[in-house]
C-alpha cells in the first residue's frame, strides 16, 4: 500500500479531512506526523532559514519526521484558495524551499492550487491532478473527491458548532464525544481567540494557550466558528478588499467578536516577524479601540517564548477582566469611565 | 490640493516633471533622512516592511510642508505593498493628520478606476496632454537611468570617485530641472564628456550583482548606499532592475518594449516555480543570470520580515551551488549598523577576490 505523508503543520488544521477522505478513497494510507514536540520544532529550526516565520520552521521538522517513512510527501502549493486572494508567498514557495534545504526526501507532491482565476484551475482540477500521480482511473478520482468534498462538509459543520478543529476531528472519527460535550459547558468568561490556526491548534507552540485559557474558567471561541458569510460581510467594510484569506478571517472574526456583547474579552496570537499579521493585527489593534474597546491583548510567539511570560501575562489579563465584570459601571483606575451616566 | 508622494531613490525627479507638466501642486517630501526614519517608525507596525515605515515618515514630513493629498501606488497581493496606503491612512487619521490618499491600482483591477483616478486629479486637462506628460516624464526616467548605469560601471574604474560623485549629482540635479528633450539629450552628452576626461584604471574588476527587493535595490538610502560601497572597494555593480523598467512594469502594465523581467522568470522556474509576490521570483532568476554570465557575486538585499524575498534567499544556496556563484543577503531595517554592513561587504569582496585568484592560477 502507498504511503502519502501530511506534515502536521500550517494548513493541517484547516484541510486534512478533506486530504484523508480523498486519499482513502484511492486506497492510500495516510502518514501524518506526530504531535509537535521539541524534537520536531528543534529539527525545523535546524533545517530552515533563520529569517523564516516559526510556523515555516515546524513545517520543516515535520517534514523531516516522516521523511523515510513514506512513499511521498504531501506539500500542495497553495497559492490561493478563495477567488483572487493568497495565503501567504511562504506557502507558494514552500515546497521549492523543502527541496533546497533538505536532502534525501521522498518525491513531494505539490501540485499548485490556485483558484485566483488566472489559470483556470479549481479545485476538482486540483484533485484530478494529484489523483492521477496514483491511478489512471477517472471515476474512482471523481468519487474520491466527492467524498472528499462529504468530509469536508462534514467536518466544518462540526467547527460551526463550537468545536476546535482538533476536536471537531477527533469526533468526525468518533473517538471522543467528550471533548464535544466538554466545550459546550459555559465557563465564567467568554474570550474571543484570534490567530492563525497553525499557532492556535497547535499545542506545544502555543504552550496550550486554548488549554490554559480553560483552565483559568474562560470558555475560548476562534475564528474557526465563524461562518464565511458572515466573515464576507464583515470584510466587507474593508476600505480595499484583503488578498489575505487567513488575514480576511482574522479581520472578518475580529469584528464579529467585537461586535458580540457576550465576549468578555479578545486575545490575539500571532507569530515573530509574519508579514500579513504585521498590518491585520494592527488593523485589528486600532479597531479595537474604535469599536467600544474591549479588552484586547496581542501575545507574540516564537521558538524562544518562555512560557511564564506567557502564563503572566494570560493571568494578568483575565484578573482585569474579572474585576471589570465584578466591578462594573465602575471608573477604571486610567482613562474615561466604562459607562459615563 | 497639494499632493505628495513617497521617496524611492530617483523617482522623485520623475513624479516632478510628470506633476509639473500636468499642473499640479507638488510637495516633495524632504530626501529620506534619519528624522523620516524615526517618524516612521515611531507610528508605524513594529514588524511592518521597513519601506511602510519610511513612506510613514515622507508622508509626515510632507504634511509638515502643507501636504493634504497623497498619491500611492497599489498592488493586488499577495506582497504587503498593496496594503499599505489603507493601513498609511489609517495611521494617519488616528494621528489627526488626515489626508486624502489616491491610490493607483495595477491597471488589472480596473482600467477604469485608474482613468477615473487620473481624471480627479488632473481635473480638466486634455489626453493628449496627459500622454505627453507622461511620456516626458518616462524619457527623464530614461535620462536618470543612463547616468546610473554609467556611474556603476565608473565607480571602480576611477581614480577620482569623488569627482565622479559631483558629475552625478549635477547631472541628476540638470535633469531633474530640463524643460524638454533637447535639453536632456545635451545634459547626458555634458555626462559623458566630463565622465571620458576622467583618468580610469584597467580591470579586472569583480562584477557583482545587486537584487532584491525593489524600493530597497533603488533607494540608497534604505540600503545604506551599498552600490557605492561597492564601488568604491573596486567593484562593477550591476543592477537586476532599474527605474525605468519598474516605471514599465508597474505603472504602464508593461506597454513599452523595455527590458523588463519575464526571462528572469523563466530562469528561477527550476528552483523555485510559482510567482511569490513582490520581486521573490526575480531574484532568484537574476542570481541564475548573473551565475550564467559568470559574476563573481551576488549581493541581495530585502527590508527585514519580507516574505517574498524570504522565500527568495531560501532557495538562493541551491543556486549558489550550481552556478558557483557567492551570495551574500542583507536584511534592512532601522536597526542596521553602517560598520557592520561595511564589514561585511568587505570580507564577501576579499572572498571573491581571493576564488578569482584561485581559479586564475589552476587555470595557468
Amino acid at each position: 500500500m502507498i504511503k502519502v505523508g501530511i506534515p502536521r503543520a500550517l494548513l493541517f488544521y484547516f484541510y486534512y479531512p478533506l486530504w484523508r477522505a480523498f486519499f482513502t478513497e484511492l486506497d492510500i494510507q495516510v502518514v501524518v506526523s506526530p504531535e509537535t514536540n521539541k524534537r520536531i520544532l528543534d529539527a525545523g529550526l535546524r533545517t530552515a532559514l533563520g529569517e523564516a516565520c516559526l510556523p515555516v520552521k515546524l513545517f520543516f521538522g515535520h517534514v523531516l519526521e516522516l521523511s523515510g517513512k513514506v512513499d511521498y510527501l504531501f506539500v500542495p502549493r497553495l497559492i490561493s484558495v478563495e477567488h483572487k486572494e493568497y495565503i501567504c508567498p511562504k506557502f507558494m514557495g514552500l515546497s521549492d524551499m523543502l527541496r533546497v534545504r533538505l536532502a534525501n526526501l521522498p518525491p513531494i507532491i505539490d501540485t499548485a492550487l490556485d483558484v485566483s482565476g488566472r489559470r483556470g484551475l479549481d479545485w476538482s482540477h486540483f484533485f484530478e491532478k494529484v489523483g492521477s500521480i496514483f491511478t489512471r482511473d477517472r471515476h474512482l478520482i471523481k468519487r474520491a473527491y466527492c467524498s472528499a468534498l462529504e468530509a469536508d462538509k462534514n467536518f466544518r459543520r462540526l467547527l460551526k458548532s463550537g468545536l476546535l478543529p482538533p476536536e471537531a476531528m477527533d469526533a468526525a472519527d468518533g473517538i471522543s464525544e467528550a471533548a464535544a460535550t466538554s466545550v459546550a459547558s459555559p465557563g465564567f468568561l467568554k474570550i474571543g481567540l484570534l490567530g492563525h490556526p497553525y499557532n492556535l491548534y497547535d499545542s506545544y507552540i502555543s504552550m496550550n494557550l486554548i488549554g490554559k485559557m480553560r483552565q483559568m474558567g474562560a470558555s475560548v471561541v476562534t475564528p474557526a466558528s465563524v461562518s464565511d458569510d458572515l466573515i464576507d460581510n464583515q470584510t466587507k467594510r474593508l476600505p480595499k478588499r484583503l488578498f489575505w484569506t487567513l488575514g480576511k478571517q482574522m479581520i472578518g472574526s475580529a469584528l464579529t467578536f467585537f461586535e458580540n456583547e457576550k465576549l468578555d474579552g479578545v486575545i490575539y496570537l500571532t507569530s515573530f516577524g509574519c508579514g500579513p499579521e504585521s498590518l491585520v493585527g494592527e488593523l485589528v489593534k486600532r479597531w479595537a479601540k474604535h469599536r467600544g474597546n474591549p479588552p484586547f491583548m496581542m501575545l507574540t510567539i516564537d521558538e524562544h517564548t518562555g512560557e511564564a511570560g506567557l502564563v503572566t501575562r494570560l493571568e494578568a489579563f483575565i484578573e482585569m477582566i474579572k474585576r471589570r465584570k465584578k466591578n462594573e459601571d465602575h471608573v477604571p483606575s486610567y482613562g474615561q469611565p466604562v459607562h459615563c451616566c | 490640493m497639494r499632493i505628495t508622494y513617497p521617496h524611492m531613490g530617483n523617482l522623485y525627479i520623475v513624479v516632478r516633471a510628470l506633476f509639473t507638466n500636468l499642473g499640479l501642486d507638488l510637495v516633495l517630501p524632504p530626501p529620506t533622512s534619519r528624522r523620516t526614519v524615526e517618524l516612521g517608525v515611531r507610528y508605524a507596525p513594529e514588524f511592518a516592511c521597513f519601506p511602510l515605515k519610511l513612506n510613514l515618515g515622507n508622508f509626515l514630513e510632507a504634511w509638515e510642508l502643507g501636504a493634504d493629498t497623497i498619491l500611492m501606488a497599489g498592488g493586488v497581493g499577495p506582497c504587503r505593498f498593496g496594503y499599505y496606503a489603507q493601513v498609511q491612512k489609517e495611521i494617519l487619521d488616528e494621528l489627526g493628520k488626515s489626508m486624502e490618499m489616491v491610490v493607483l491600482e495595477p491597471p488589472d483591477v480596473s482600467w477604469r478606476e485608474v482613468r477615473d483616478k487620473i481624471r480627479c486629479l488632473v481635473g480638466d486637462i486634455s489626453w493628449w496632454r496627459i500622454f505627453k506628460a507622461i511620456r516626458f516624464a518616462w524619457y527623464k526616467a530614461r535620462a536618470v537611468d543612463t547616468v546610473e548605469e554609467r556611474v556603476l560601471f565608473l565607480r571602480p574604474r576611477t581614480y577620482e570617485p569623488h569627482r565622479l560623485e559631483e558629475y552625478r549629482r549635477q547631472a541628476l540635479r540638470r535633469i531633474d530641472e530640463a524643460s524638454d528633450k533637447r535639453e536632456m539629450d545635451e545634459i547626458l552628452r555634458d555626462f559623458n564628456n566630463q565622465c571620458r576626461a576622467l583618468p580610469l584604471r584597467s580591470g579586472p574588476f569583480l562584477r557583482v550583482g545587486f537584487v532584491g527587493e525593489i524600493f530597497t535595490v533603488l533607494e540608497p538610502f534604505a540600503n545604506y548606499d551599498m552600490e557605492r560601497r561597492l564601488g568604491l572597494l573596486g567593484v562593477e555593480v550591476t543592477r537586476s532592475i532599474y527605474l525605468s523598467a519598474w516605471i514599465n512594469e508597474h505603472l504602464f502594465g508593461g506597454l513599452l518594449r523595455v527590458k523588463g523581467m519575464e526571462h528572469v522568470d523563466k530562469l528561477a522556474a527550476p528552483y523555485l516555480n510559482s510567482f511569490v509576490g513582490g520581486h521573490g521570483q526575480e531574484t532568484v532568476g537574476s542570481t541564475v543570470e548573473f551565475g550564467k554570465q559568470g559574476y563573481d557575486g551576488v549581493v541581495h538585499v530585502a527590508p527585514f520580515t519580507c516574505m517574498p524575498e524570504i522565500v527568495a534567499h531560501s532557495i538562493l544556496p541551491a543556486v549558489s551551488k550550481d552556478y558557483g556563484i557567492p551570495t551574500l543577503t542583507f536584511y534592512l531595517d532601522e536597526q542596521s549598523g553602517e560598520a557592520g554592513i561595511q564589514t561585511r561587504l568587505e570580507a564577501f569582496v576579499d572572498l571573491m577576490a581571493a576564488r578569482r585568484e584561485k581559479r586564475r592560477k589552476e587555470n595557468l
